[in-house]
């Protein structure tokens, strides 16, 4: 982590004024439709000042705090997922002069990416967006898009001052402190005395934008104090997640009678997929127009929840519910370690608090396999 | 890390053969360029204009370099359009993708080639290249399963290939009619009657799941080693390329690791449903 500094709220209006000159559409926090959302963010009085989140499963009620802090929630439902991947996207359009034509061109849609400055990511959203670029980016085939989009993006983390009801980062080693991955990152010192931001850079062009700000260092007493929040965060989390093991007894126990039980519970609604910050699966879709002469191209976010997701001439491989359930959770927390090294989770709460049947991924998690291992100590007891 | 090569080049529809009811084999030309260099195996991502994209496995001889051969049948919209392009007709091409039969490492081997249904199609551009250098291989079986006599693929041929003395070709259907003489019955049943050479054994295997699961057991049971036992899997494909997640077998993306893919390493997945 880079050297510390102290910046007032002048200085954050100061960051946000350096990001709009330089192009960058600034996205962060707001407060709309009873919830913190990203969306376009150009000076203070954009944050949602004094509101923090309840979350529980199945739960997200905004709060008035007795502070006014501009980050004192958790998480909203959106991932930040949704501007490097956007949700629907143009690929390419074909073209052919009558519908009857045998041929047709095919000409490229994209555009040049957008310049984003992301206000106000969290240490778990740092890294699901490291996973995904492990996905998009860093594969044998890269994504061009999100590749050209995540190239451009700023980020500026902003370490969590308290931890969701349905948080669990410190289980899967995500949060809550950013520790890579961020141009910017912040802390909020706010007590009876003052309203400040504890800021250190953590890239080249990090440093040069700070470097223009108007900041002072950051003394002992600064430093103790976010450590101290930040243990306070960490000691605080809402769920739990024993990762010790967890990949073998998923692998293990694939026809536990468990998933059927999570199947009379889960409705298949897809919007833990639609949540989630690591979630990356897409599907292609093809329009014409009504002429049949214009034919479009689109990757839209899709859902291993759906029937047509796994859908092979006639029939859907996964069927139940409960083989859709199975498959995304043992690829979130087992199948994606043998894909891509790690976990596909970063314990941000975010399908517990959004599943409309409070579906505890902690709990589900904890409970397949443990008829088996009940079992074998018993064995052992014996 | 390449760019991703979501846009398909144009090929045009140079001829096409009606197979059977529903299935037709396409010969593709590029509009440009030349043909891709393509192993027994793989597959391409075929697109009609505005109705989308099918993965089609190659059917034509690696040695024909001038065209891209695929038998589609009329399942849904897609492979519908696909299957009723004409002479002249301009489509999109993405691929080669996946993995290849073990044609190399089965040299020296007894080799048998296992088909159900459509699944001759991707079996036999294994089966062009291995007759084509007949002396590098030894004994070759090829088992063939359909539904019944008037759905087998490749006819005529099959009747060329049964002609040949250095071949052996054991046909069999589900439900048999009043002219066949042959066998009836499924596949993995005459697996035990061959008198395999297990320990020098190697087989490919294409077609419905089920089939190659029996089929897997059957030669396993036979003495034929789980790791030269090969079958070409499939699951819904989008992209091809990795990134879109349809494909998933477990931990296996089908696109990168498969269609092709070792008994050994799924034997377990296609015990469990659903997978």
């Amino acid at each position: 982590m880079g050297e510390e500094y102290r910046l007032t709220l002048a200085g954050l209006q100061a960051l946000l004024d350096a990001l709009g000159a330089r192009g960058y559409h600034i996205l962060g926090p707001r407060l709309r439709d009873e919830a913190i959302i990203y969306d376009e963010v150009t000076k203070l009085a954009d944050l949602p000042a004094g509101w923090t989140d309840r979350q529980e499963a199945g739960q997200y009620r905004m709060e008035r705090r007795a502070d006014n802090a501009l980050f004192g929630y958790a998480l909203g439902p959106q991932a930040w997922r949704r501007f490097l991947q956007p949700p629907r996207h143009t690929l390419w359009r074909a073209r052919r002069a009558d519908p009857a034509a045998d041929d047709f061109d095919i000409l490229p849609a994209d555009t040049a990416p957008p310049k984003f400055a992301f206000l106000g990511v969290r240490a778990c959203e740092l890294h699901a967006i490291s996973i995904q670029d492990r996905i998009l980016r860093d594969n044998a085939y890269a994504d061009a898009s999100y590749t050209a989009r995540r190239a451009e993006a700023f980020f500026i983390a902003v370490n969590c001052g308290m931890a969701g009801g349905t948080c669990f980062c410190a289980s899967m080693g995500t949060g809550p402190t950013a520790q890579t991955g961020y141009d910017l990152a912040l802390t909020e010192l706010l007590d009876a005395t003052r309203h400040e931001f504890l800021i250190r850079a953590g890239s080249a062009r990090g440093a040069a934008l700070l470097a223009i700000l108007p900041h002072t260092p950051a003394n002992e007493a600064d430093r103790a104090q976010e450590a101290a929040i930040l243990a306070d965060t960490a000691q605080h989390m809402g769920r739990t997640l024993e990762t010790n093991g967890l990949k073998e007894r998923l692998q293990a126990n694939l026809e536990d009678p468990h998933w059927d039980e999570i199947a009379t519970r889960c409705l298949s609604c897809g919007n833990c997929t639609m949540v989630c910050p690591t979630c990356f699966c897409t599907t292609l879709e093809d329009h014409t127009n009504l002429a049949g002469t214009e034919a479009v191209r689109e990757q839209r976010w899709d859902s291993c929840f759906t029937l047509d997701f796994s859908y092979i001439h006639g029939d859907s491989v996964r069927a139940g519910i409960a083989a859709r359930y199975r498959h995304w959770l043992t690829h979130k927390l087992a199948n994606w370690v043998d894909q891509f090294g790690e976990m596909g989770c970063v314990g941000c709460g975010r399908c517990l608090t959004w599943c409309p049947a409070a579906i505890d991924i902690t709990a589900e998690a904890a409970a397949i396999g443990r008829a088996t291992h009940d079992q074998e100590d018993q064995h052992g007891n014996a | 890390m390449k760019a991703a090569p979501l846009r398909p080049a144009p090929y045009r529809v140079r001829r096409i053969k009606r197979e059977l009811h529903g299935v037709t084999t396409l010969e593709l030309v590029p509009a440009q360029g030349a043909v891709p260099a393509f192993e027994p195996g793989q597959f391409n991502m075929l697109y009609a204009f505005g109705v989308g994209e099918a993965a089609i496995s190659i059917s034509g001889d690696p040695a024909q370099a001038d065209c891209l051969t695929h038998t589609v049948r009329e399942m849904g919209a897609i492979s519908t359009a696909l299957a009723q392009a004409h002479p002249g007709t301009m489509l999109g091409v993405r691929g080669p993708f996946g993995t290849a039969w073990p044609t190399r490492a089965a040299e020296g081997l007894d080799v048998v080639l296992i088909a159900g249904g459509l699944g001759l199609a991707p079996l036999r551009p294994a089966i062009l290249r291995l007759l084509a250098a007949r002396p590098l291989y030894g004994r070759l079986i090829l088992l063939y399963g359909a539904r019944s006599p008037n759905e087998l693929l490749y006819r005529h041929e099959l009747e060329h290939w049964r002609q040949r003395l250095d071949v052996d070709i054991h046909v069999t259907v589900d439900y048999a009619d009043a002219g066949w003489h042959g066998n009836v019955g499924v596949v993995p049943r005459l697996i035990p009657r061959l008198g395999l050479d297990a320990q020098n054994t190697l087989a490919m295997v294409c077609g419905p799941e089920v089939m190659m699961r029996f089929c897997g057991a059957a030669l396993h049971d036979a003495g034929v080693a789980m790791d030269r036992i090969h079958l070409s899997m499939e699951r819904n494909m989008k992209c091809a390329l990795g990134l879109c997640g349809h494909c998933q077998f477990g931990a296996d993306f089908i696109c990168k690791t498969g269609a092709v893919m070792r008994y050994d390493q799924v034997a377990q997945r296609l015990r469990l449903r659903e997978i």
